[in-house]
């Protein structure tokens, strides 16, 4: 019965959400505060059913219940509980449910927090979330039910979660993701009541910045949660493969940084106005897209575990009347919004301009999700023109996306320093000296010292240009804090009593440039000084591999709870003292008689030591692969960071202002609004 | 021309020119990194370049597997039903890897049309078979059941 209560909570929330599109929304046109009232308490409504439902699909799981579809594809007796609970989100259906369930969680939080916002705005907004949780609850009802029986053939056992995901990283990568790509939804809704109404300006950027913001801080981490997790589990060391799958979240993460950057523009200046809103617009986009590329199977990939074609034209569909919808009311809306208070003061800027450095960020980081863009659809395209099947690799990637992130760190460095306005290029070229020297030196310098030996023939150009460019942004945003902390005495003592003066969004500015350079230092150089052997070795074998020995030492049989390992011990010397023992395995899970290579790693700031079994060969000889790989660890380190900046501009004071009565000018434009949208 | 104006210009014309050269860059390294997809039977009648990079995918033939005694050196052959590819690799295969089950390969084919891989892919999922293996197949079982209708035509 439970899952008969699940499914029915969701065709609840479905209708739920269908009131909560149409009645605000009509209320605000016609102006009835009643009506726009509404939305608020459907949107809480909604969030409850929603999760009801989830938590069904959740019990149904833990209680083995393999009369569901779903549950007896993608579960087992055997499997351990924590994993039986992230496999609800582990295919298809589950991953849908969980998507609605975080856009009700983000829904009831615009309802909950937007108490000091206009009621017209706030109910056209809720009002958009419900229509496209409409569209997600469509969706899951018709094409994807996570709650359909097989009856009265029910199977005893399940066919268990696929090995791959039985894994810590999937319990917490994929809800980190979703609420990123949902996230940004909540920027979406905010653009589209913008253009509805015709009210943009300072105001709006400001209540949509801490929205937007956060959004993006979930996707950074979801992404890095990603990489990482595709590091230790996939079993090769890899962590990134331009794969569409990662190109999806990618995309609307790039979009977001640029719309994070031109959103303060508006909100400090006035400026970039159409231009934010079509940015919140594609990164919503994007997400759906991502979601389109994932969960249609149209492009093979590696998160392509099951694929529908019906699925894929709804969400075709969806999608196309998303997209459609919101840029035609762009074009028809934008002008409107672009004239709006448009005295030419407030957005005129020179050459050298903090603004012309915002300009560059997003046309370099707009430039570049158009590339990943166009190398993960041609396959597709020029599969449907009868081209051939072609698929596109990393070398096209790399070749755009590395200049373009180079070119993006030599204007962060100026950036920081720049001014609103104008920048005066004397100054710039004064406070550059020093940074620029101590890169050069460094980037010229230490590249002789990471290398094995200190000769020009392991001497490395990558390198250089790495930690020049990493060197770069560090310097510049740290000279520039030491000035920013200069108020009035320049005493070192009275600078340190000011490091907590400085606001949050600045904090969290340098914190995330920082870790930007710390991430780009990691997988310049990871991928530089990597060393990796593939040998065959038996026990009692001695290798070395990048000033490491590694000694294959013994093979055990171990027994887990849904699997059975051969379980390698070996260890790591480095000049015979020993660093490291680690234990590879080679499961073979029973349920789907699938193997998988477990790798076994010593992690380290400077390097990690990872090691995984291949396949037995002939008598006790193993194939083995022996890695070391320097500083890979800064590439999530850097990841958590350019998160962490986020989330201290999101806890910025001034966007967590107490609520206020609403005042005067607040409720004139409200009251203005309602009678232009009622004439 | 009034300030603001000469500055959207300006910035019309630099975007313009960027996107110029984006675009022109993105198609030559499309045409440069697209790796082609082969079936089996299209190598072995060289149809496909040589000393080109590429994929071929099909099913591992059972029995066909040869390992190395000292190295990590292995032999393969993969099939799509008409024809047999034989594929060279050195290095770890991967997990899902077997006689019998989809496989995909990428590298360059040699003179004795043999494929030298530099990459050996399997599916990740045991449900799970590479859309375009699946196609090479049908396409391949297609042409062998017309092959066998003419045949029968003939003898009758």
């Amino acid at each position: 019965m439970i899952a008969e209560y699940g499914h029915i909570a969701l065709i609840v929330a479905l209708c739920l959400s269908v009131a909560q599109a149409i009645v605000p929304m009509a209320g605000s046109f016609a102006g009835y505060r009643t009506w726009m009232r509404l939305g608020h308490s459907l949107a809480l409504g909604q969030l409850v059913f929603v999760a009801i439902s989830f938590a069904c699909l959740t019990a149904a799981f833990v209680q083995d219940d393999f009369s569901l579809q779903y549950v007896a594809n993608n579960s087992n007796t055997l499997l351990p509980t924590q994993f039986k609970v992230s496999a609800v989100w582990g295919a298809h259906e589950g991953s849908l449910l969980l998507w609605a369930l975080i856009l009700a969680l983000w829904s009831a939080a615009v309802a909950l927090f937007s108490g000091h916002l206009p009621l017209v705005l706030s109910s056209r907004v809720l009002s958009i979330l419900g229509a496209i949780s409409v569209g997600f609850g469509l969706f899951i009802l018709l094409t994807s039910n996570p709650f359909a029986r097989i009856l009265p053939f029910s199977p005893t056992e399940g066919g268990d979660l696929n090995p791959l995901l039985q894994d810590f990283g999937l319990i917490v990568h994929p809800p980190m993701l979703y609420m990123g790509y949902v996230g940004f939804s909540v920027a979406f809704a905010f653009a589209v009541a913008a253009l509805i109404g015709g009210q943009f300006d300072s105001a709006w950027a400001r209540w949509a910045r801490p929205w937007i913001n956060s959004a993006w801080v979930f996707l950074t981490i979801g992404i890095t949660l990603g990489s990482w997790w595709a590091y230790y589990e996939l079993g090769w060391g890899g962590w990134w493969f331009w794969d569409p799958v990662e190109n999806a979240s990618l995309m609307p993460w790039l979009v977001g940084t640029a719309l994070v950057h031109s959103i303060s523009v508006t909100e400090k200046r006035g400026a970039f106005r159409s231009w934010t809103l079509l940015l919140a617009i594609l990164a919503f986009s994007l997400s759906l897209l991502g979601t389109f590329l994932v969960r249609s199977g149209v492009l093979t990939s590696v998160h392509a575990f099951a694929n529908d074609p019906e699925r894929g034209i709804f969400i075709l569909a969806f999608l196309g009347l998303v997209v459609g919808s919101s840029l035609l009311l762009f074009a028809l809306r934008g002008p409107v919004v672009q004239r709006q208070q448009g005295d030419i003061e407030v957005v005129s800027y020179s050459g050298l301009s903090r603004e012309m450095m915002l300009l560059l960020n997003n046309v370099l980081l707009v430039s570049a999700m158009a590339m990943i863009l166009i190398g993960t659809l041609y396959p597709l395209i020029a599969d449907v023109l009868d081209l051939g099947k072609i698929s596109v690799g990393p070398p096209y990637f790399n070749f755009f996306f590395v200049p373009m992130t180079l070119g993006l760190m030599v204007a962060m460095g100026f950036a920081v320093f720049s001014r609103w306005k104008k920048t005066d290029a004397q100054m710039l070229r004064q406070k550059g000296m020093l940074p620029f020297l101590i890169s050069l030196s460094a980037a010229l310098i230490l590249p002789l010292f990471l290398a094995e030996s200190m000769s020009w023939a392991t001497y490395s150009i990558t390198a250089v240009i790495t930690l020049g460019a990493s060197f770069w942004v560090v310097t510049m945003s740290l000279e520039d804090l030491w000035q920013k902390l200069d108020r009035g005495s320049s005493a070192v003592s009275s600078r340190l009593k000011n490091l907590t003066k400085l606001p949050g969004s600045y904090w969290g500015m340098q914190v995330a440039h920082i870790g930007i350079a710390v991430c780009a230092l990691g997988v310049g150089l990871s991928s530089v000084y990597d060393v990796q052997k593939d040998v065959r070795m038996v026990p009692g074998d001695r290798v070395a591999v990048a000033g490491y020995e590694f000694t294959f030492d013994s093979l055990n049989f171990v027994q887990g709870p849904n699997f059975g390992a051969s379980r390698g011990q070996i260890s790591a010397y480095k000049n015979d003292r020993l660093v490291a023992v680690l234990y590879p395995e080679k499961r073979k899970y029973e349920a789907r008689n699938q193997v998988m290579t477990e790798a076994a790693l010593d992690a380290g700031l400077t390097r990690d030591l990872y090691v995984s079994l291949g396949e037995p060969l002939k008598g006790d000889a193993w194939a083995i692969r022996l890695h070391v790989k320097p500083f890979v660890r800064c590439i999530w380190l850097g990841g958590l960071m350019i998160g962490l900046g986020g989330l201290l501009s999101v806890m910025d004071k001034r966007y967590r202002r107490r609520r206020k009565p609403r005042t005067l000018s607040t409720a004139q434009s409200e009251a203005t609004a309602i009678e232009a949208s009622a004439q | 021309m009034h300030p603001l104006r000469k500055q959207r210009l300006q910035l019309v014309i630099l975007l313009v020119a960027a996107a110029a050269l984006v675009i022109g860059l993105v198609v030559y390294m499309l045409r440069e990194n697209g790796n082609f997809f082969y079936t089996p039977a299209q190598i072995v009648s060289g149809e496909a370049p040589q000393s080109t990079f590429l994929r071929a995918g099909g099913m591992v033939v059972d029995g066909s597997v040869l390992r190395s005694d000292d190295s990590l050196w292995v032999q393969f052959k993969i099939t799509d039903g008409v024809e047999m590819l034989t594929v060279e690799h050195t290095g770890i295969l991967p997990d899902l890897f077997a006689e019998g089950e989809a496989a995909i390969a990428s590298g360059k084919v040699d003179e004795n049309l043999v494929l030298q891989a530099t990459q050996i892919l399997a599916k990740h999922d045991e449900k799970y078979t590479p859309p375009e293996v699946a196609d090479a197949m049908n396409a391949a079982y297609k042409a062998k059941q017309e092959d066998k209708k003419e045949q029968a035509g003939s003898y009758k």
